[in-house]
């Protein structure tokens, strides 16, 4: 079974953002970027089941500028196959990457799709659903538990309610919630090896893709920052100010 | 203009999460039409023909759409999207997994999770766990847009008299089948809707030590959230988790108690009205977000407060 594996180059996830004083975006220069969490969740449930002799060959594929081969790179240290990466300056919507994604997946077949549930930059958790759409393939969304047998995969989902378990017929997408695994670290001999995996570059007009948006971005600002508290001495004191300052119980 | 927004339910009751949906959806201005798909779901369409503010409620009711499968279900939204200017649905579980389908379906970018509604086309929305704002503006013939509960008030769920209407055939995309759910039983107030909130994380130390928290929780009317530390280590499931990837409160009062206070975790709960911070480490990022921090070991002071709230 081939498996298909999409990572976002995101901000490390320990950065605090700082948006810019002319509040057009938020300021990236110099910041320590890294691949998406989930996105490694993801490249980790692939690692799994090839080690299971469940997956035979694992691809990692990337939409954006030529930095994000680092993440193929990372995913490639981390037990994936081969990577390909879609060189585009653009700013990507999730639309566009799924419609990128279907171009990907239409040469190379793969019988089961991995995604991240959401990019914690964007914080947009749609890529998956939509690029699900795109090929008319069954979705398992926010997987804590991921099984293949009998030509389907089973999907146990983190909903608002609890658990949730789907059936999906085979070729299937499933996005990755943090309880799914937890990612092993890359070791050095395999970051080496990583470097000799084959890595493809293809653009967005290669694909036959047009990624344009039909959502503009007209300012980012910060949030409203809360005033500073005090810090009360006793629980009787804090009894108090509940009580009779904030007047909350 | 003219919105449709998808019902949150369980086939028996209509969620709350749907209320909030619909006054973002009056703000955005036009005819607010409801959509009920589900299984033997009549009850929820009465229900939401009541809620004020609603023009017509539309029912889907089909055993393709009992579970709310998101392959079956964004067909029928796709199909009777067409002809409104709005598609919405609450930014819960069900409506990220379905929405964005319906938008790619529909061949338009989906704006997730909005905050505020500023014009029919341009909205606030949070990005990089709550460390920025957003304002978009979407030109898309129609706008798929998914809505945070907690930055709508709800709309009054009497005063409505909406018809309702059968509609759409039955789409069965054959592809996906439930199989079955574990859903959390509690008599406490759901985190989501709830006045206050008492959260635990790594700090707790274990499942049972929850206990304390519980008892906390039952003597303030509350709900019991929790870290993702605090689900990761097992001590608690994952519907309890608050954060950037679990579920966002905003209560009335909110009290963190073990929690260190990382970004991801304050982007669910800094816009509570009240925070309450007990951490052992004073140094412990929570008290920079804290209206009252107590800094103290949480064995000895949770019981306390328990005793004397
Ligand atoms: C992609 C991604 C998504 C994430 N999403 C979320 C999310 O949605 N929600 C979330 O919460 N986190 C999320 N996280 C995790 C987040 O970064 C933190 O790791 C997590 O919130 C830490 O949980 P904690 O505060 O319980 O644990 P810790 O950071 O370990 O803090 C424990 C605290 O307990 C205190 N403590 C210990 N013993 C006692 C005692 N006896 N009395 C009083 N205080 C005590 C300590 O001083 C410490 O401050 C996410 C991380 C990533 C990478
Ligand atoms: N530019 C990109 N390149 C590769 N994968 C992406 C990209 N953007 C989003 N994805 C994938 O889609 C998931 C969800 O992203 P989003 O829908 O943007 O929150 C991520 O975790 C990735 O797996």
């Amino acid at each position: 079974m081939k498996v298909l594996v999409a990572v976002k180059r995101v901000i490390d996830y320990n950065v605090k953002v700082r948006v810019k004083s002319d509040n057009t975006d938020v300021d990236l220069t110099n910041v320590k970027m890294a691949i998406n969490p989930f996105c490694e969740i993801a490249v980790e449930e692939a690692v799994r089941l090839k080690e299971q002799g469940v997956a035979s060959e694992i691809v990692v594929v990337s939409m954006g500028p030529k930095a994000c081969q680092e993440q193929i790179r990372t995913a490639l240290a981390l037990g994936a196959d081969r990577g390909i990466q879609v060189e585009t300056e653009d700013k990507l919507d999730s639309l566009a990457v799924a419609k990128l994604l279907k171009a990907v997946y239409d040469e190379e077949k793969p019988d089961l799709v991995i995604l991240g549930k959401q990019a914690i930059d964007s914080d947009n958790n749609q890529t998956g659903q939509m690029f699900a759409a795109l090929t008319g393939l069954p979705q398992g969304t926010f997987a804590s538990e991921v099984k293949v047998a009998d030509g389907k995969v089973s999907v146990t989902r983190e909903i608002d309610g609890g658990l949730q378990t789907v059936a999906l017929n085979l070729p299937a997408v499933v996005t990755t919630d943090l309880r799914l695994n937890e990612p092993r670290y890359a070791s050095l001999p395999n970051i080496m090896k990583a470097k000799r995996k084959p890595l493809d570059v293809k653009t967005p007009a290669d694909l036959g893709v047009e990624v344009a948006s039909s959502v503009t971005l007209l300012k980012v600002e910060a949030p409203a920052e809360r005033s500073a508290g005090i810090k009360v001495g006793s629980v009787d004191e804090l009894v108090e100010k509940l009580k009779n300052e904030a007047k909350v119980i | 203009m003219s919105i449709l927004v998808l019902a949150e339910h369980d086939n028996a009751s209509l969620n709350a999460a749907t209320l909030a949906v619909v006054s973002a959806a009056k703000a955005i201005g036009g005819d607010v039409d409801v959509l009920v798909a589900g299984e033997g779901c009549g009850a929820v369409a009465e229900q939401a023909a009541q809620v004020d503010g609603v023009s017509k409620v539309l029912v889907a009711d089909n055993a393709a759409y009992g579970h709310q499968l998101a392959e079956n279900l964004s067909l029928l939204i796709t199909e009777l999207g067409k002809g409104y200017s709005h598609i919405l649905a609450a930014a819960s579980t069900t409506g990220k997994n379905v929405l964005p389908r319906v938008a790619a379906l529909l061949d338009v970018d989906q704006i997730s999770d909005i905050i505020a509604v500023e014009s029919a086309d341009t909205f606030k929305r949070p990005i990089y766990a709550g460390n920025a704002i957003a304002t978009v503006q979407s030109s898309a013939p129609v706008k798929v847009i998914t809505v945070r509960g907690t930055a709508f008030d709800k709309a009054a769920e009497t005063g409505g008299s909406a018809s309702v209407e059968q509609v759409g055939a039955a789409h069965d995309a054959g592809t996906s089948a439930f199989v079955g759910e574990e859903l959390a039983k509690s008599d406490r107030p759901e985190l989501a809707a709830a006045g206050i909130v008492v959260s635990g994380g790594r700090g707790m130390g274990n499942g049972e030590n929850f206990e304390i928290l519980y008892s906390l929780a039952d003597k303030l009317g509350a709900a019991v959230g929790a870290s993702r530390a605090a689900v990761d280590a097992g001590f608690v499931p994952n519907d309890m988790q608050v954060g950037q990837t679990g579920k966002i409160v905003a209560p009335e009062l909110y009290v963190a108690v073990g929690i260190s206070g990382a970004i991801q975790h304050l982007a669910g709960m800094k816009e509570s009205k009240i925070i309450v911070a007990i951490n052992k480490d004073e140094e412990a990022p929570i008290f920079q977000v804290a209206d009252y921090g107590l800094v103290a070991d949480l064995f000895e002071a949770v019981p306390e407060l328990t005793g004397k709230v």
